[in-house]
């Protein structure tokens, strides 16, 4: 890195509100630090728009370690960017080259609606969760813990499938904007232990009963969900999902779902 | 202040058992009638907030984020202890409890920490049943692992994610019930006041919250029978640090600012494995699990020549003889090794660096932690096995590849000890006022041992709470006040004059500017290592900057929209009068104990020399008004069970 810093020309989507028309704006940066993080790099933007009295842009980021799954935006066209499973917090400055143009917009989908800038309003993953992405396990009274044998693969499945974020990238890479692989990680990390059975079928036909009703849209298997996903999370379980929705649509059919 | 710690009677052992069997209940069927505002959704926030709710109480959540997924618990990587002695190597509740006050170097709550590892084997049951993927062995049994401080394995894990499974396994449950309608979860929104009300006595109790949606900029009231803030550390205080970015002291502040009493706030924990500083465009530091401890060994070359080659890029790690590194935690500290507690291994990385023998470029603040001994022989499958997600992120951070070449480290601000002051049942000196997790100062003493904090969250929320709560609140009767009542109004008001008043000054620098320089006095000055000096240096420099906050602080936009700006310059200016606080502390404590290391007060060999005839105690904090110096209360502590001891890992 030369002792100046990258320079960096920002094509920024603004956008004051949901309903308010929003547009590209370019930005030139200088003096980036190659070890700088992609949003230690907005920092610098922002930093510089205060200080001419502009409003900084608005940009959903918290823990800036990969794991807390709030930062969200597409760059050139990829969510989180062009470093394989790596969200945007994690993703650093060394990957680009002096002189780039890079152009960032908001996740794109129907069902999270822009609220400002960068931000969009992602509610629908909880209310989807809500409505079955659990065990039910009051506090209290539950066995100790090794009554339950889970053998490895099982547990390492389950936690291949939990290590999902939330973030929505697979949403936002899909052309149909559909929130299968979401649904599927929750789905498939519950349905798998011993401990999730139970309410297996219940989970499952709530679960994507309230995927639809959020207006997501249907999975043609293109795989870009999976290409996207920070955590690597594959399309094994939304064939997992499909199984288990097939069988819990049946069980409901012939009336052995109470 | 009414400083009484309400430590039941009886033998160390029972106190809990008895104590649950004597307090106050409420009815099922009246616990509908009661509401309790929560603050944070964390592990401490969401696990209360659901196991209330499942109990029947209706529940008010609170979390600046956009889901309550998101509270920084998230990003604890190594894991949560507990004395199930699964492992069969000597574990017991007793172990826990005094590794706990050991590690805590005798300044923790005997009682409150007896019951933390009394209640440790139930969370791992609970957390289990919710469907954590803890990792297993091949026969399907949990699988344990080592932290330091310890001489068992008693820490489980979820790979490198420990934290973010716990949460979620606890936003899971806290999910079903804001589906079932018994939580009503507010995203995006802060809380910035906390409302007092005076019961028949003129006694004040908190009853609800002010709090401003992030989205609209709305100063929003709400009423409740009882408030809980679990709202986290105040580690950003030093703007660098491993919690995320929006941690605030805010919602604690503003509570003490109401008269809650301040816990011992120069206890801060300064995590030894973080990736170094790169320079002066960060916003945070990375944690590297002390996990990783358990494999890796920690190094400085013994020759400062050597380690100036490196700096200047002329050598490299790989190519420095084993003659010529000094293992130092393991010289110093040999029977734990590497895995010496984490004051005690960051002061030792200090030291080597001090001594010029610091490897990073440029400022030298850096040592090894190096793998290559445990993947010569594991083999780099069983490394990559235990810890694969560790050094992929390493790698993205630094560029650098970490199974060829030692990971480089630098200790770094990530844990407060400290906190809002609580009795045994939670509670602050404010009745209705309770404070959990790490928000609270009760059980870590003045360190905590790597993979306590989420025990002790999920603790406070699902095991302990759930009694002492229904305790109070079948004390006073239900009865959340009306809004109409002037507390509301005269709290609504004060928080919009303390926002207009941070708009009306247009000066010509940015919030992160000053949090920037407060960061910088508050590392150099109040720091790993502290002296009279330094922090009478601080006491004079904080007011300074802060006046200098208040003339130039520059905030574009509005304050009743959405503006990022305007919430940065509130968690600042509550950072730099805390910051204060902070340092009177650490100049009240004439010992060095734990995270709190007095140059003044060490042995020759540079171990931190505690002072128990005099220090024993809580340093309780309470706030006098506006630009007046707040004062000290103690408590003192009274160990039945445990003598005080010097705190040795040799």
């Amino acid at each position: 890195m030369s002792s100046e810093g990258m320079k960096i020309t920002l094509r920024m989507w603004r956008q004051k509100n949901k309903s308010a028309p929003g547009k590209f704006v370019e930005y030139k940066l200088s003096g980036v630090s190659e070890d700088s993080s992609f949003l230690e790099m907005i920092d610098i933007l922002n930093e510089m728009l205060v200080h001419k009295g502009e409003e900084p842009v608005v940009f959903d980021h918290d823990c800036r370690e990969g794991i807390c799954g709030m930062c969200s935006m597409t760059i050139n066209g990829v969510p989180h960017g062009p470093e394989r499973k790596t969200t945007v917090c994690q993703l650093h400055m060394r990957k680009f080259k002096d002189g780039d143009v890079i152009t960032i917009e908001p996740w794109r989908s129907k069902s999270f609606p822009i609220i400002r800038d960068l931000i969009v309003d992602r509610g629908a993953f909880d209310r989807i969760i809500q409505a079955g992405g659990f065990i039910s396990a009051r506090t209290g009274g539950t066995q100790d813990a090794n009554a339950i044998l889970i053998s490895k693969p099982v547990a390492d499945y389950a936690m291949d499938a939990a290590a999902c974020i939330g973030c929505g990238a697979c949403v936002a890479a899909c052309k149909n904007a559909s929130a299968m692989l979401f649904v599927a990680a929750k789905a498939s990390q519950l349905n798998s232990l011993p401990q999730g059975k139970p309410e297996k079928d219940r989970r499952v036909l709530a679960m994507v009963k309230q995927m639809d009703a959020e207006g997501f849209g249907n999975c043609t298997n293109f795989g870009e969900c999976q290409a996207a996903c920070p955590k690597g999370i594959t399309l094994d379980h939304i064939a997992q999902l499909n199984r288990d929705y097939l069988v819990a649509g049946v069980k409901k059919t012939l009336g052995l779902l109470k | 202040m009414n400083l009484n710690s309400n430590i039941p009677e009886g033998p160390l052992a029972q106190k809990w058992q008895s104590h649950k069997a004597h307090i106050k209940l409420v009815n099922p069927a009246n616990r509908r009638k009661y509401k309790v505002i929560v603050i944070g959704s964390g592990l401490a926030g969401a696990s209360a907030s659901a196991t209330l709710a499942e109990l029947g109480y209706n529940v008010s959540c609170f979390c600046y984020q956009d889901s309550p997924r998101r509270a920084h618990s998230i990003a604890a990587q190594g894991g949560i202890n507990a004395a199930k002695n699964y492992q069969n190597d000597g574990d017991s509740v007793y172990r826990l409890f005094y590794d706990t006050i050991k590690g805590g170097d005798f300044r923790a709550r005997e009682a409150n920490v007896y019951r933390l590892a009394e209640v440790s084997g139930n969370i791992i049951d609970q957390m289990v049943a919710q469907g954590v993927p803890f990792a297993r062995d091949y026969g399907g049994l949990l699988d344990n692992r080592s932290f330091g401080g310890a001489q068992v394995s008693r820490t489980f894990y979820a790979r490198g994610q420990t934290g973010q499974q716990l949460l979620l396994g606890a936003y899971s449950q806290m999910s079903k019930q804001i589906g079932l309608g018994k939580i009503k979860m507010h995203n995006r929104h802060e809380m910035l006041d906390v409302v007092l009300v005076k019961d028949a006595e003129g006694v004040p109790h908190a009853k609800g919250v002010i709090v401003r949606n992030l989205l609209t900029g709305e100063v929003e009231k709400h009423s409740a029978d009882a408030v809980l803030i679990c709202s986290g550390g105040y580690g950003n205080a030093f703007y660098l640090s491993t919690n995320a970015q929006g941690c605030s002291v805010t919602a604690a502040f503003r509570a003490y600012k109401r008269g809650a009493g301040f816990a011992n706030p120069c206890y801060t924990q300064i995590h030894p494995t973080c990736i170094p500083v790169h320079g002066t465009q960060q916003s945070k530091l990375t944690l590297m699990s002390e996990s990783l401890r358990n494999d890796g060994r920690v190094w400085a070359p013994k020759n400062k020549d050597t380690a100036a080659k490196i700096r200047a890029k002329q050598m490299k790690a790989t190519d420095v003889p084993e003659t010529d590194r000094d293992y130092y935690l393991e010289r110093k500290y040999p029977s734990f090794g590497n895995l010496a507690p984490r004051d005690i291994s960051s002061r030792a990385a200090k030291e080597a660096c001090d001594d010029g023998r610091g490897v990073a470029p440029g400022s030298g603040n850096g040592v090894y932690l190096d793998f290559a001994e445990s993947i010569g022989r594991l083999g780099e499958s069983s490394i990559a096995e235990r810890y694969g997600n560790l050094f992929e992120m390493y790698e993205r951070i630094t560029g650098e590849n970490a199974y060829k070449t030692p990971m480089m480290i630098f200790p770094a601000v990530h844990y407060t000890m400290g906190g809002l002051w609580v009795d045994y049942n939670l509670m602050s000196n404010v009745p209705g006022l309770f404070v959990l997790g790490e928000a609270n100062f009760s059980d870590h003493g003045a360190n905590r041992l790597g993979a306590s904090a989420l025990m002790q969250g999920l603790a406070d929320g699902y095991f302990v709470i759930p009694y002492t709560l229904g305790n109070y609140l079948a004390q006073v009767g239900a009865g959340a006040p009306a809004l109409d009542n002037p507390a509301f109004a005269e709290a609504e008001a004060s928080v919009k004059a303390f926002n207009d008043k941070i708009m009306s000054v247009q000066g010509d620098e940015s919030a992160r500017d000053l949090h920037i320089r407060l960061g910088h006095i508050l590392w150099e000055k109040c720091g790993m290592a502290r002296s009279k000096e330094s922090l009478t240096q601080a006491l004079a420099e904080i007011p300074a900057l802060r006046e200098e906050f208040w003339k130039r602080v520059r905030v574009p936009g509005d304050s009743k929209d959405l503006n990022i700006e305007l919430e940065r310059a509130g968690r600042v200016a509550d950072f730099l009068e805390f910051a204060e606080v902070m340092v009177r502390d650490a100049l009240q404590r004439e010992e060095s104990c734990g995270g709190h290391f007095r140059v003044e007060h060490q042995y020759p060999d540079g171990e931190a020399k505690r002072d128990d005839e005099n220090f024993a105690f809580v340093g309780v904090w309470e706030y006098q008004g506006e630009n007046k110096a707040p004062t000290l209360e103690k408590e003192p502590l009274k160990y039945e069970e445990v003598k005080f001891a010097t705190r040795s890992y040799k």
